[in-house]
């Protein structure tokens, strides 16, 4: 009996044991999955790579050359946020950068819209290396021509005197 | 050839222009877009209890500055002459209304007691209102016809000449 007693006392404590693990373990797991889904839900990848790809292409208005995406500053992120919210909210890329275009102008975008004036800014250093090829191209034809073409005219005083002098060696040879 | 040599400097005046241009304008300040244009609306909680929307003010003219406790000198500069304005022209229906951005509700209300606010002011939270209006600093301060529509922006401490000649236009409706 009390070998019996201690016994069942034993397995009492074994279910108890085993029942708080289990507890134990449930709890845990269930911690961890809704850790898991709340990280989901506030930063799916999916989600966060399209905000920084938009906000790459922000520049961050109180910063020097710095993208929304990049600024460590209150208002960058601030702009992220809004940014994510839009996302979120199913807009797209050309609407969420159209708004803050609309609310700071082309400034906002880190490159100009190539249209317009702003073609300008596209053509230029193409049009100025062309333009400098060019430029090279014709100052070294020049130079090569001078130097082939542009044999230095000789004084005739000077040719005279250099065939009298042809003429008075060979004289006494011809003679 | 006369015109050759005429040419290199004939070639820089683009560039001179250019580079004139460039050091005449400022290149921290962002043109607004939103002038003579509609005035995004708004609705904020005021920091004396109740809401305020821009809506609910249409018809009247508004002075609306955007403000923080941080913001010094040029906030603490321009603060008397916003209470001034409002006490001065608040019987001819001009509104004076304060978004104070990215600041501690405790500095602001501190900042709002020096200097006896006593027209709305409210916080932006997530600075929501600021970006709407593309505002990029403090102190920005935007005037609203009767019609709601945006007239000027200054960005910085207003003057008292600016405010007077600024809040006049808006009360003749031109």
């Amino acid at each position: 009996m009390r070998m019996h007693g201690v016994g069942a006392r034993r397995g009492a404590w074994t279910r108890c044991c085993a029942v708080g693990l289990l507890g134990v373990v449930l709890v845990i797991s269930w911690i961890v999955w809704a850790a898991r889904d709340a990280a989901g839900a506030t930063a799916s990848p999916d989600l966060e790579d399209k905000v920084r790809e938009i906000a790459s292409g922000l520049r961050c208005v109180v910063c020097q050359n710095l993208s929304v995406a990049d600024s460590p500053s209150e208002l960058a992120r601030e702009m992220r946020n809004l940014v994510r919210e839009l996302v979120q909210q199913g807009k797209s890329r050309e609407e969420i950068q159209a708004y803050f275009v609309s609310r700071y102008g082309e400034f906002v975008l880190l490159s100009p819209t190539k249209r317009g004036f702003n073609l300008l800014v596209w053509v230029l250093p193409f049009l100025a290396v062309v333009v400098g090829a060019c430029g090279v191209y014709l100052l070294a034809r020049r130079w090569t021509e001078r130097r082939e073409v542009g044999a230095p005219a000789v004084d005739p005083a000077y040719a005279e005197r250099v065939r009298r002098d042809l003429q008075e060696r060979e004289g006494p040879a011809g003679s | 050839m006369s015109w050759r040599k005429a040419l290199i400097p004939l070639a820089s005046v683009p560039l001179i222009l250019l580079l004139a241009y460039g050091f005449r304008t400022d290149p921290k300040a962002i043109p607004s877009p939103l002038i003579r244009k509609a005035a995004p609306s708004f609705r904020m909680a005021v920091f004396d209890g109740g809401e305020l929307s821009l809506e609910a003010l249409r018809g009247k003219p508004v002075v609306l500055n955007f403000w923080a406790s941080w913001c010094y000198p040029a906030c603490y500069e321009e603060a008397p002459l916003l209470e001034s304005t409002w006490r001065k022209y608040k019987g001819q229906g001009l509104m004076v209304v304060g978004v104070d951005i990215q600041d501690k509700e405790a500095n602001a209300r501190e900042f709002m007691r020096r200097f006896n606010f006593t027209f709305p002011n409210g916080p932006d939270p997530g600075s929501k209102i600021s970006i709407d209006y593309g505002v990029y600093g403090v102190p920005e301060t935007f005037f609203i016809d009767r019609e709601g529509r945006i007239t000027y922006k200054h960005v910085g401490a207003v003057t008292p000449a600016l405010m007077d000649e600024q809040v006049q236009a808006l009360l003749k409706g031109s």
